[in-house]
Parts: C-alpha cells; structure tokens; sequence
C-alpha cells in the first residue's frame, strides 16, 4: 500500500490510519522520502526528520491511547511565513537565516493540537511578496508540471508540494492573491477563508490588513478538514473574528440546482489569455449542466484592486518591516560605521529587492504631503471594490471567473518589470481588498506549448460563507477529475 | 508624477536602507513605473467614501488587566546579534 | 548665554504648552501580557510582543482604557467614543518595531481643562485654568543603558510596552515675565501630578519616570503671533522644570536679540549645568508617517462603560475643597492644602471623625502645620507618617478638652513621632503633662510670683503691657509648663485689679 499513500484523500488516510493499517510514523516517513527524493524542486526550506519523526510517534501514540481525530498523524508542510519553534522561521529572507521563534503561529499549533505532524517549511517569495517564488532568497521553486515554469507565489513551495504529492496537505498564506495564484499554477486546490477567520499571530506580516492564512490541498473536500481545524478565535489576535469553531465539510454533499453564479465580466475581458478562457468557461459549463445558473454582474471597479493593492500593501509591509533592525535578531551587517549605518546595512543587506522595493513605495505614500492622495485614496477606493462585492452577492450566491489571466509564466520572463509580474494578481487582488473567502480549483491545462501548464478557476463567496464555498468546489471535483491529476514525473 | 533621485535617497533614507547611486537609478525607473500604474486610481471620485482600513470593521476587542506573560529571556534573546548580561547591543547609542 | 540680567527680558512674553507623559498603573502593558513592575533585571518583563519578535500582535488592555477614562472625566473632557490607534513610524534601538503604537488623529480624551493655584516671587498667589487639547494613549520605549558594553550600549525592553497617557495642553500660559511663565507651567504640573495620583491611575513617580512632562516653550512681543517654539525633555523635576523653562525663554530672546532665530528643535535640560542643548540624535525622525494600525480596530467607548467609570469616580480635588471649606468652615487656603493629595485629605477625614464636634479647624491647624512639617523635614509623606490619624486624633482629643495645653500638645507630637508612646494618653501620663486646672494651686503660684516681682507688677500698673507677658510667663515657668494658659491670665489680671 505504501506506494499509493501520497495518491490518497486525506479522508482515505484517515480511514487507513484509523485501521490501524498504516500508522503516522509510515506516513511521515514516506512524505520525507518523496521530499528528499524530489529536493530539486526546492519546495523545502527546512527539514528536521528527528523532529518530524518525533511528532508522528506522538500521534500514534495518541491514537494508541484511544484518539481518533480525523487528521491525528496527517503529515502537513508549512510555508516560511509560520513561525515554528522546532524549525527556523526565515519568511525565504537572508534576514532571517536560521531564526528559531520561541513561539509557534496559532495556525501551527491549532495543527499540531489536533495531531497533525509538520513535514518541515516550505519556500515561499521573500516575505511572502511575489507571484512567482522567485524572489526567494533561498532560490525560486520549480513547477511540478513544468520545471521550466514559476510555481507561481507568494506560496509557490506550497503550492509545488502539494501538486508533487510530497506533502498530502500545506499551510499557505494569501494578501493579494499569494495561494490562488499559485495553486491554479501548479493544478491544486487552493483555499482562502474569509480574513480574521484563521488567527495571523505566528505569520510574519506582510499587510496586516489582507493577510490571511489558508491551504494548499488536493482537494476542496481535503481542505474543508483541515480548515475546521485550522480556523478559529484566537484572543491573541485583535483581527480575530469572535465565532464558535465551525465544521467547513457540512455543506460538501449540498447539490449545485439552485445555485446562482455571478459571472464578473471584467473578468473575461481583454488581457485574458484565450486557452484560459476556455478552461474557465468549460468549467462554468459544467457547474450549468449540474443546474446552477449564470448571472451576468459586474465588479466596475475591481481593476483597479492593482493600484490600490500597491498603495496599501507597501503601506503596510513599510510598517510591518521596520522590526528588522538588526538589533534584536536577524541579519546585522559585518562593517558598519555608527548606529544609523548599522541599521541601514544590515537593512540593504538582510532584504532582498522586493521587498526594499515595497518598502520604498510604501515609505513614499505614508510621507509627509503624500498621504491623503496615495493612502486614503486608496483606502477610499477599495471600500468602494468591497461594497461591489456586497451588491454582487444580492444578485448571485458565488462569484466565479478565472483566477489568472494566462497559465504558470517562464522564470525570468517577468523578473525584470515588476509591474507586469504584479497584473499576475489582477483576479484574485479584488477579493483579497474586500476580505471575502476564495478558492483556487483545477479547471483544465493551457493549450499548444502550455498544454501541460494547469488552469485555475477562482470561486468567491460572501464573508463566513466557507462551507457552501468548499462545497460548490467539492461538487465539481465530483464532477471532474482534474483535481486528481498528478504531473507524470511525481507519480509514483 | 515622476519622482527624481533625491526623492528616491530621501525615503531610503527614512525606510533606513542603504543604497547605492546605481541602485538609486535602478529603482527610480522601477518606482515611476509602479507610480504610473497607481496613477489611474487617483482619478476616481471617492467624494465622501470612507477611508477602509479594516475589512470587517467592528470594534476593538479589550483583554484584562492581567500579567499572563512571564518572558523567558535565555529563549527570547537567543536570536539576538550581539548581547551580553541579558541586554542587546548595539553600536554606541549618542543622545 | 542667557547670562544677563532679568531686566534685559522685559518687553517679552513667554508662551508655553505642556505635554505630560504619565505612565499607567496597569498591571500588564498596554499591548502583552507581560509586567510592568520598574526595576526588574533587563529583558526580563520583555514578551515576545514588547520585543517585536516576528509574528506577534498586540492586544489592548481593558484597564489602560479605562484609566484614560477616568482622566477623562476628571478633566471635564469628552470621551470619544471611537478612537483610533496609529503607528507613528520612526528608527530608535529602543523602539522595537520600528513604530510606536499611539493615537493620532482620534485621541481617546478630547479636550477638558485642568485649574491650579500660581504661587511664587512677586506676586499674590491667583488661580489659573489650562485648557486640555486631548489626552491620548500610546506605549513607552525601552531604555538604552550607556554604560560601556564592549565600547557597546545595551537595549533593555522591561519598559517598553508599558501604557503611557499623553496629556497636551493648549499653549495657554503667556506671560510676560519669564519667572511667573515657570511659575505657571510648575503650578499646571503640580495639579497635574496631583490629579493623577489622586485618581490612582498614575504613581505619579518622577525619578522613576512615571510623570514625565515636556515644555514647548516660545517668546514672542506681546501681541505679535506664536513665535517658533522649542521642546524641552527631560524635566524630571518641578525645580528641573521651572529652571530649565526660564533658561530656554532666555536662551530664545537672547537668539532674536542678537539677530537669530530659533529653529524648532527638541532640547535635553541638563539640571547639572542648568542649560538645554539640541538633541541631534532625533534630527531626522519628523517625518512620522503616521497611519491606522492595522492590527488593531477602533476602540469603542459606549456610554455605559463610561457611567460605569463615573460613578466609580473619587470625589475630586475641587470638591473636596469646596465641601471641606464649608461644611468645616475652613478657609479656602486651608482647604487648598488639605487637597492637595488624596492621603492628606484622606487623613484630615479620619482626625475630624474621631473628633468631637465644632474640632476640624483644630485638626486643620494641626494637619497644616506641626504635621506637615515634621513630615516635609523628614522627606517622608503623609502615607507613612509615624503618627497616623488615631494617634493624632488621641493627641487632639486631648488639646480640645483642656487636659493639655498647645506647648505640651507639640511635646507630645514630638514623643509620639519618635515613638515613645503608643498614645497621646500615655506619653501625657508618662511625662506628667497634665495642665493644672486646678484655680486654689494656680492663685497660690500667682500670688507667689506677684509678690517676687514687684518691678514688673508697678511697669503694668504704669500701663506697660509687656510687663503683664513678662508675669505670664513667670507663672507659666513655676507651673513647668503645665498651667492652663486662659486661666493664668484670668487670675493674674484679677489680681492686679485687686
């Protein structure tokens, strides 16, 4: 059996580890085999086999003892942003080479709480900026499908594990599209609760006002399980939403009849690769034929999430990344002169260039005489995108349309001008400013010489409404096997 | 608008990052691109639209006045650069 | 400079504007979990939040709010009931985040007013309102140490986190003489002080920097418009305070007078040279980029929270003063002084109760005089005064009934300050202090001294008055101490009548 268990649902090895037919220790070992057999992919960070090892036995001493939870000895990676205490927390920075957190993020340790046995981390774009992991210091993940194509990112490392089957489930974090994006990449399941759901204390901040955690699965069923375990309030986070934890997988069986999709139709306009069109449009298909309806609506303003994303997200990230200081922890620069020079050094030399890139432009629009017309402008217009959403969802019960504008990029071909690399988020940006859940689910593959590049299809629900969400994507896996697609190389 | 290279040292200066002059072009390019991509936000009319800066609104939940937290110092200093009798250091601070 | 004379100053007035920064007595910091006792080994009262590591967030204290509250109401000013928390952005080692947590464009405390009473050379004591611009709160910064470190200086957080009250005021103090100008801005720190501690949300202890005020201090020709003003720090005494504010409007006038100008600039005093010099370690930190902290949402203030705190509300100084003075029938100097702190009223009510009726002006007397004395020479505080309210209620019981005159009463204090007794009863029976009341044993000592001092008894006949002193206090002197004053006069003046 050992070689199918990275083929498997997490419901189908819950069932076998509950049999007593498999056990965590088995399963941590097999996912540690397939990540060392498949380094080349640079998915990993950081791995601690002893540590590792050491939690699987843990559950299965656990289940000896007579637990039974539904992800008891589930192995799971977490992406670099997560501070862990057993393994370094570096967000993919030279800043933070070789960091150990005396703490673990709640996310973390709500997983650990119910059994489930970290992998180790996964890479990610440094700080979580980037929509293609190449701006990881530690060097930029290969795609499964296409190693000469991004993984996508911020959560390319995610993303790529989960779609390489060398971690059944990742943890993944999204401000302005950084686990769609890179799920629909790499032909994975890509999940984004509404924000304030899962806890942001233990995330490294990036913009504190969009960042949400969430998960790279196989499947929406997948992480309707880990999600109800990953979710919940957390009195250490202000942002916190104060709701009673909830079981995401009760809405999985509803039926699709009924259902009202709003189709944005500045979603499908120019800019949208043909071959991704059709996927989407497939996909939208296929939801009519199992009875949902298509509704026609119109988000006026969500092009112009880009601007105000860039406006508000180096606002916050300039903030957020002045900690970095070099005088408590992290990268202090070798030579320096004074104080100031120390700071400025270690600075330079600790970030890499997008994220001094971001630090500059938010320095900018928070300065003295730029603030109203950058800041608050922005602020104002995307409160005018969030009340969109909120006339949209009176005509429609989930907001469907593609999650990028073409398939997974070459490296290279968008490093050297950053505003290109950030239309990549032109989709899922809208929704992040508004904070409504999203997921990111396999549709299809591109088409001629992208042929083996995966298509994502985003579905965006009202705040809270995670269960119908995952469930509407359920329904569709049902319907549909893309989700189960395993690139070639990563089989077996 | 256009930002100029002393724009570019002066919130370098203020985001406390070095750069070079060669960086300093480099990045003026960059950020006058990024800029003129912001630009087609600012001709909305947001006339009496409230500013968003939290995407739930509400209100601020409070903690009790309570010492919960007894730090241990060995653990969270042992990241730190330099240190030394549980202090960091750093390069002479001058008033 | 600022050498010359006073008179080379006249003709200018001196405006100046507050800002106090009075550190809460929370338990807990404003934004962790972790203790805010002074005085703990480094980076000991440090949390993971305090120290910024990566990943942590803050969470506001319930009892710093509250505490902002309770100002607020004491103050007169309204309590906003959504304020807002921003980060103010600047690079300081001691400022782990690279940001300070504080309130910008909504404070928490929006106007309100504060009176006091101007005391000082030259001039009649007179009352004066400052009015309040805002009172917000934020959190401290950690401290660095300069002491040498490997040619080092070290950074301990304990302190950072802790919650701070900002109270500004309006520049309402203008005067034209640069003393009365201290004088006034001393006066408004005094109440200040006063209050805060009174209403028990501040310790209210300089040294350790619990009550830090800043001076923005500016001179201008009276009638011309504010001129460019400078901040004063480090004025960590109210002496400190009106040194360092007469100093600098010198310093300023003496700038313009010589044809300068004043740069807008943050100043250190430094008591040991009694001079302000330029803090160019903050030179470039003006440009704040102030924005709404994303990781935390506006704080909301209902009106029941706010009742609820009202009516928790100590009776404040000024009533008192106002009820002391009538219901006593004290003046209202005397009043002033009894409320100047809450322990000396608190103690002024004890005594009264444990006093026969119609007693208070004596307790007044007392409190204000042999008291606080006793209690300023020995640097103590009413708090800790050895002779608590019993013991000296015990004392004044014993003044009021005549069982004791005033000078054995001061003997008295004496003893029981020292500790000699457990009561006034006991060190009046142990020293023999009882006055002699007793008229047959009083004639006799009279007569005995009229017929010793026959000069004296012809000077008072001859209309001398001093003479009759002079008798009073022969008798006073045989009687050692102990013959009831009013009744010694009685008898001596009937029997020179006779």
């Amino acid at each position: 059996m050992n070689h199918v268990l990275h083929r498997m649902s997490l419901a189908e090895l819950a069932r076998h580890l509950a049999a007593r037919e498999v056990s965590a220790v088995d399963l941590a070992r097999h996912f540690l085999g397939r990540i060392e057999r498949h380094r080349g992919l640079n998915a990993f960070l950081d791995i601690r086999p002893e540590v590792t090892l050491a939690q699987a036995q843990a559950a299965d001493a656990r289940r000896a003892r007579g637990e039974a939870g539904a992800l008891l000895g589930i192995p799971v990676a977490h992406k670099d942003i997560f501070v862990t205490r057993d393994f370094a927390s570096t967000a993919a920075s030279r800043m933070l080479e070789g960091y150990m957190s005396p703490f673990d993020a709640t996310v973390v340790d709500r997983l650990a709480k119910v059994g489930m046995v970290t992998l180790g981390k996964v890479n990610c774009d440094e700080f979580a900026m980037g929509s293609s992991n190449e701006n990881s210091a530690y060097g930029p993940v290969l795609n499964p499908w296409d190693t000469s194509a991004v993984p996508g990112g911020s959560s390319g490392g995610s993303s790529a594990a989960v779609a390489a089957r060398i971690a059944p489930v990742a943890t993944a974090t999204d401000t302005g599209g950084s686990i769609r994006e890179p799920a629909a990449f790499c032909g994975i399941t890509g999940t984004k609760p509404t924000y304030g759901r899962p806890s942001r204390w233990g995330m490294i901040a990036f913009a504190s006002s969009l960042d949400t955690a969430g998960l790279m699965t196989v499947s929406a069923e997948d992480a309707a399980w880990v999600l109800s375990a990953m979710c919940g309030f957390d009195p250490n986070d202000s942002t916190s939403v104060d709701r009673p934890d909830e079981d995401f997988t009760r809405d999985l069986a509803r039926p699709i009849a009924g259902l009202r999709i709003g189709v944005p139709k500045e979603f499908f306009a120019a800019g949208l690769q043909p071959d991704v069109e059709r996927a989407v449009r497939g996909a939208l298909e296929t939801y009519r034929s199992m009875g949902a309806t298509l509704v026609d609506i119109s988000l006026p303003n969500a092009e112009l999430g880009i601007p105000v994303y860039y406006v508000v997200a180096p606002a916050e990230c300039s903030s957020n990344l002045s900690r970095f200081d070099g005088v408590r922890y992290g990268h202090r620069a070798k030579d320096y002169g004074d104080l100031a020079d120390m700071i400025k050094r270690s600075r330079a030399e600790g970030f890499g260039p997008e994220p001094k890139r971001r630090i500059l432009i938010g320095t900018y629009v928070l300065s003295h005489g730029y603030y109203d017309a950058y800041y608050i402008k922005a602020q104002q217009v995307r409160r005018l995108i969030a009340d969109e959403f909120q006339q949209a969802f009176t005509q429609c019960d989930v907001i469907a349309g593609p999650v990028t504008t073409s398939v997974a990029f070459g490296f290279g071909e968008k490093a050297a001008d950053p505003v290109s690399m950030y239309m990549s988020d032109l989709y899922t940006i809208p929704g992040s400013l508004a904070g409504v859940p999203s997921v990111s689910i396999p549709c299809g593959f591109g088409e001629g010489a992208n042929a083996s590049r995966p298509v994502g299809l985003q579905l965006m629900s009202n705040y809270f409404d995670e269960a119908r969400l995952l469930g509407i994507a359920h329904q569709y896996q049902l319907a549909t096997d893309w989700h189960r697609r395993v690139p070639a190389a990563f089989a077996g | 608008m256009s930002l100029r290279p002393e724009d570019v040292q002066r919130i370098a200066h203020l985001a406390r990052l070095a750069i070079t002059e060669e960086e300093t072009q480099r990045t003026l390019a960059q950020l006058n691109d990024i800029f003129g991509m912001i630009e087609r936000m600012r001709a909305v009319d947001t006339e009496g639209v409230v500013p968003m800066s939290h995407p739930l609104g509400g209100a601020q939940r409070l903690r009790a006045d309570a010492v919960t937290d007894v730090p241990d110092r060995e653990r969270n200093l042992a990241n730190a650069p330099a240190r030394q009798d549980g202090l960091f250091l750093v390069p002479r601070v001058l008033e | 400079m600022a050498r010359n004379s006073q008179s080379d100053y006249t003709g200018w007035q001196v405006v100046i504007g507050l800002e106090t920064h009075a550190q809460l007595s929370t338990a807990s910091k404003i934004f962790s979990g972790a203790s805010t006792a002074f005085g703990a080994e480094p980076n000991t009262q440090a949390s993971v939040v305090d120290l910024a590591l990566p990943g942590v967030l803050p969470v506001l204290n319930r009892g710093a709010v509250e505490r902002a509250i309770r100002f607020g109401l004491a103050v007169g000013a309204t309590i906003a009931p959504r304020s807002v928390f921003a980060r103010k952005n600047y690079f300081y080692p001691d400022l782990p985040k690279g940001y300070q947590i504080s309130q910008y464009e909504i404070p928490v405390v929006q106007g309100g007013s504060l009176a006091c009473i101007v005391e000082g050379k030259g001039f009649e004591p007179y009352a004066k309102t400052v009015r309040l611009t805002r009172a917000h709160l934020e959190e401290d910064a950690g401290k660095s140490l300069h002491e040498d470190y490997s040619g080092m200086s070290g950074i301990d957080l304990n302190r950072a986190g802790t919650p701070l009250l900002e109270i500004v005021t309006e520049p309402d103090i203008q005067v034209d003489d640069i003393e009365q100008a201290a004088s006034e801005a001393v006066a408004y720190a005094r109440a200040l002080h006063s209050l805060v501690t009174w209403l028990g949300i501040c310790d209210g202890n300089m040294q350790e920097g619990s009550f830090r005020c800043d001076a923005n201090v500016s001179v201008r020709r009276p009638g011309a418009g504010l001129g460019t003003r400078c901040e004063i720090k480090n004025l960590n005494s109210f002496r400190f305070m009106h040194q360092a504010i007469v100093y600098e409007a010198k310093r300023q006038i003496d700038l313009i007078d010589a044809g300068d100008r004043v740069v807008q600039e943050t100043r250190l005093y430094d008591p040991d040279r009694d001079e302000t010099r330029s803090m160019r370690s903050k030179e470039d930190a003006m440009d704040y980029r102030y924005f709404p902290d994303p990781d935390l949402l506006p704080l909301e203030i209902d009106a029941a929270w706010i009742e609820r705190v009202r009516a928790e509300l100590p009776e404040l100084p000024a009533a008192k003063r106002t009820r002391f003075a009538s219901a006593y029938g004290l003046s209202d100097y005397d009043a002033g002084l009894l409320t100047a702190d809450a322990a000396t009223a608190g103690y002024f009510e004890q005594v009264v109760a444990a006093l026969p009726p119609g007693q208070a002006k004596l307790a007044a007397n007392w409190i204000n005089g042999d008291v606080a004395a006793a209690v300023n020479a020995a640097a103590g505080s009413i708090a800790t005064c050895p002779v608590d309210a019993a013991r000296l209620a015990g004392l004044l019981v014993r003044v009021a009934d005549g069982t004791i005159n005033q000078k054995a009463a001061k003997e008295v204090f004496a003893a029981l300050w020292s500790g000699e007794g457990a009561t006034a009863d006991a060190v009046i029976e142990s020293r023999g202090l009882r006055q002699i009341s007793d008229a047959g044993a009083l004639v006799a000592i009279v007569q005995a001294v009229l017929a010793a001092n026959p000069k004296s008894v012809e000077e008072f006949r001859a209309g001398k008055e001093k003479a009759f002193n002079a008798l009073v206090g022969q008798v006073m002197k045989q009687s050692r101490g102990k013959a009831n004053p009013q009744q010694v006069n009685d008898i001596l003046r009937d029997k020179l009548a006779g």
